[in-house]
């Protein structure tokens, strides 16, 4: 058989790379490899459309070192993770959650596990590709037209010339002894099928527009400027908000603040106990309590008097409360001092005026409303007239038989 | 993949004969003509075209639909109070699930060395990346302005924020961002080999170069195999817990969620059952026409199918037992709220979707005890689909049942999707297919040098060999890196 028979004829002048033996069936590549390995041969390989099982020792092919490299990708994963979370959630960005630790470590396994095995597969993807020297898209031995049934059903040994013992005829004669299906030299050709010229030129310039953002970054970020900061997505600044007292494009009558609701009254209107609720008669300040008096209703009323109205009137009303003592010593000049309850004035006050202050507030004091119920209002107009009378009491407030007791 | 005992195929019918994995008639050679076939063919059938064709106007729909969202907003869902998760969340952890079969059949069942594998795994593994594909698109959108997707990644900002670590919705992102990744990875490695087959038949010049590039300068070496057969190996078990952890990570959306229906840790293994369940069916919905379509019964036997059939009646089973188990723990737990959820579910006004769900995904695989059901094509297409019916209603129940009937009930409500809900679940799967047909036109999709090397022929059998070569490899071993 002629060694260049197959060969590209174009590729004859080329210089030769290596012989190429075919062999039929992998039993038969795994004997013949045994022999080239024994032979001492380095610069060798073995070719086969799946991986021929057996042939790594019969090659004497040692393990890879693969699975070290996918371990450290993995452990890079790991750290990487690990230091990712602590320092964003923990230490630059702070988030406080319920006040769990800022740290902790089940919370933040998912993504360790996750970016782990992410970097482990990107070790064993492009670790084997860069330990195989892949990609490459010209290998000498492609030149061999019958080498294309490698990814078929052919199996090939091929030696290259670069090999230390490499003598064209012995090696030829070594495989004819093997019995294969074919033995020829393989030429180092052009490297045909490898990627077109057009392929870089078009890489090279993509890779420099591709830099030129980068660059504009750069140098913003290194001068100064006047103008506002540059951003993309303006949909925050144009924010359809309805100002009060504009004219509105939405609304047919073409105002902003809408009209009440047909059929709205106020809370007051469908009062149906007003001498309760807004502590009036007739229109008028009611002078009468609307329940009876207890001593429990009393008791209430000291309780919510000393809770919402001493800290300004004081526990006896006389106005001297914490706050009205603190902002005198500061002598804020805006503060008004809270009124005396116990004043006369306010003890011929009738009882709906002091309730209408509690639910309204009266001018610079504010409304307790909101926090007090009714109930608990009257109780503590109750208290006050409890302190008006204990503390503006005559000798002739004392039953007579007991005027005797107190002198 | 080393002693006799670990290749006997233990899903055979007569344990003691060990029963082709490929048809017996086959050579090498035969194996590539089929599969590089179908890619070569200067015409597909007809059936691919008009398939295709539907296929690519639903994608249409489906990017026409998301361009009216972007500029409208996300209320062209029906989407809102209380259901704040209506389909895009559904259809999301529906595409997910599906992704789930590939990693398992070409990782799990590798680790197993359960070689039926090595026909149908290609293909699994393309459906795996398709079906990520149509995943990844839906939480994408559904964060309203998506021109912000990107604050889901931890970038250095302007804002000097970061996302929080501790959500699982981030744990999501990383797990679902992973999960695609390491699939495509697996996916695209197994395919090299077989892509260089294709680049060495190539007639036409585009093909050539294409095919050339993708294959990376494949050249069959010994040296290049024993890396590369390490490297699969690993990435098969780097993608194993991977598998198992993306569902449970997707269930923690729910699970670490505090709504009554939710707040379970069944949850993660139900959703890891579910998932498997759900790929195999739709590998098989899948597998059987395109079989027959392009000619690969004898690479894709009626064993491959019915052994998947098998894994389905078994997957189907435990999603069974789960939800029973949901109703036992909601009794357990004496939570007035979890027991009222649970029954709400079978019996409130969302019965319809929980009755179809458990109609399809536990009784009906009931059918595939039989060995000659499990056989029937017709029978086999009558069940997967209804199992896809079923789980896609599975996440529809478990999502919108619990944010509906939460612990207020002043904010219970109804959930109706509109047609652009409706339209985006229908268009998904026009992408999906869309991606998958030109899968079959265009690559390799069965693994060509996998299938070689389980058959008979690739062990040296006819030449002998086994004993003489390892003597002799004790005998010395000479350099290489
Ligand atoms: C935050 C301090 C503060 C609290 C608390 C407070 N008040 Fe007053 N109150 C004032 C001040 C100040 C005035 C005087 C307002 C003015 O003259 O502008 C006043 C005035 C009044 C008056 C009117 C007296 C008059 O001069 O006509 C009544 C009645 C009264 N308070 C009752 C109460 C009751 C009852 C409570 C408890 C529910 C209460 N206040 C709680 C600060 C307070």
């Amino acid at each position: 058989m002629q060694a260049s028979a197959n060969a590209d004829p174009k590729g004859e002048s080329a210089p030769v790379a290596g012989i190429l033996a075919e062999f039929d069936g992998p039993g038969a590549l795994k004997k013949a490899a045994v022999q080239i390995r024994d032979a001492g041969f380095t610069r060798w390989d073995c070719y086969s459309p799946f991986p021929v099982h057996g042939i790594d020792p019969a090659m004497g092919v040692r393990p890879t070192i693969l699975p070290w490299i996918i371990l450290g990708m993995g452990l890079t994963g790991l750290t990487i993770a690990t230091a990712l979370q602590w320092w964003t959630n923990g230490v630059d960005y702070p988030f406080l959650i319920s006040g769990k630790p800022l740290f902790g470590l089940p919370a933040n396994i998912p993504i360790m596990f996750e970016l782990t095995i992410l970097l482990s597969a990107f070790g064993a993807f492009f670790g084997a590709l860069i330990l195989n020297d892949l990609p490459k898209f010209y290998r000498p031995i492609f030149s061999s037209k019958r080498f294309k049934k490698v990814t078929d059903n052919g199996f090939f040994i091929g030696i290259e010339a670069s090999d230390p013992h490499y003598d064209s005829k012995k090696i030829q004669s070594l495989f004819r002894q093997m019995g294969p299906l074919s033995v020829e030299e393989f030429h180092d050709t052009d490297p045909q099928g490898a990627l077109p010229k057009a392929f870089f030129r078009v890489g090279i310039i993509l890779f420099l527009l591709g830099l030129i953002p980068l660059a504009l970054a750069l140098k913003s970020r290194h001068s100064t400027s006047s103008s506002p900061r540059w951003h993309f997505w303006r949909d925050m600044d144009f924010q359809p908000v309805a100002k009060a007292q504009r004219a509105s494009a939405f609304f047919p009558d073409g105002r902003v603040i809408r009209p009440q609701v047909e059929g709205t009254f106020a809370r007051e209107q469908a009062d149906d106990n007003p001498h309760l609720n807004q502590g009036r008669v007739n229109g008028k300040f009611a002078t009468t309590f609307p329940m009876k008096l207890s001593m429990e209703m009393l008791e209430r009323g000291k309780d919510r008097f000393d809770t919402y109205c001493a800290p300004c009137h004081g526990k006896d009303g006389r106005g001297q409360g914490l706050v009205a003592k603190r902002a005198s010593t500061l002598g804020e000049g805006t503060w008004v001092p809270p009124s005396n309850l116990v004043d006369p004035r306010i003890e011929k006050m009738p009882v709906g005026e002091i309730y209408q202050a509690i639910r309204y507030g009266v001018r610079n004091m504010p409304k307790y409303g909101p926090q007090i119920k009714v109930e608990d209002r009257w109780a503590i107009v109750a208290y006050i007239r409890a302190l008006q009378r204990s503390q503006n009491g005559t000798i002739k407030d004392v039953p007579e038989a007991d005027r005797g007791k107190l002198k | 993949m080393s002693n006799e005992l670990s290749s006997v195929d233990f899903l055979a019918d007569d344990p003691t004969q060990r029963a082709p994995l490929v048809s017996p008639d086959l050579e090498f050679k035969d194996v590539t003509e089929t599969v590089c076939g179908v890619a070569e063919k200067p015409r597909p059938p007809k059936a691919w075209y008009v398939a295709f064709g539907i296929s690519l106007a639903l994608t249409g729909m489906l990017f026409s639909m998301i361009a009216y969202l972007v500029i409208t907003g996300v209320g062209v869902w029906g989407n809102n109070s209380p259901a704040f998760w209506g389909f895009p969340i559904v259809n999301f952890v529906f595409w997910v699930g599906i992704g789930h079969a590939g990693t398992l059949i070409s990782a799990i069942l590798f680790l197993f060395r359960q070689k039926w594998r090595t026909s149908i795994n290609r293909f699994a593994e393309a459906m795996t990346i398709f079906a990520v594909v149509c995943a990844g698109l839906f939480p994408g959108i559904h964060v309203g302005r998506i021109w912000f997707a990107y604050w889901l990644f931890p970038i250095p900002n302007q804002m000097e924020m970061w996302p929080n670590f501790r959500s699982p919705l981030l744990w999501d992102v990383f797990a679902v961002g992973t999960y695609a990744t390491v699939s495509l990875l697996f996916w695209y490695f197994g395919m090299i080999p077989d892509l260089a087959s294709l680049r060495d038949r190539a007639k036409g010049k585009i093909a050539k170069l294409l095919y050339g590039i993708f294959s990376l300068g494949w050249s069959g070496s010994a040296r290049h195999w024993h890396r590369y057969e390490r490297a699969y190996l690993i990435l098969a078990a780097l993608a194993t817990p991977l598998v198992l952890s993306v569902h449970s990570v997707v269930s923690f959306d729910f699970a670490v969620a505090q709504l009554p229906g939710w707040h379970s840790t069944i949850l993660p293994p139900y959703f890891v059952a579910g998932a498997i369940f759900s790929g195999f069916a739709m590998v098989v919905t899948l597998m059987l026409p395109a079989r027959l379509l392009f000619g690969l019964e004898k690479i894709v036997t009626m064993r491959h199918i019915e052994n998947m059939n098998k894994v389905i009646l078994a997957t189907g089973m435990m999603v069974g037992y789960a939800y029973a188990m949901e109703f036992f723990i909601a009794w357990y737990s004496g939570s007035p709220s979890e027991r009222f959820v649970f029954i709400n579910r079978a019996f409130g006004n969302y019965a319809w979707a929980y009755w179809i769900m458990v109609s399809c995904n536990v009784f009906i695989p009931q059918l595939f005890w039989f060995k000659k059901l499990r056989r029937n094509p017709w029978v086999i297409m009558f069940v997967v689909l209804f199992v896809n019916v079923g789980m896609w209603f599975e996440r529809f129940v478990i999502a919108v049942t619990s944010l509906t009937r939460d612990f207020t009930p002043a904010s219970w409500g109804y959930f109706s999707p509109t047609w652009i809900d409706i339209g985006m679940l229908v268009g998904s799967f026009g992408l999906f297919f869309t991606l998958f047909l030109l899968f079959l036109r265009f690559l390799p999709i069965v693994a060509i040098s996998e299938v070689k090397g389980v058959m008979p022929q690739a062990h040296g059998h006819q030449d002998g060999g086994h004993g003489e070569v390892k003597e002799a490899a004790e005998a010395g071993a000479s350099t290489n890196s």
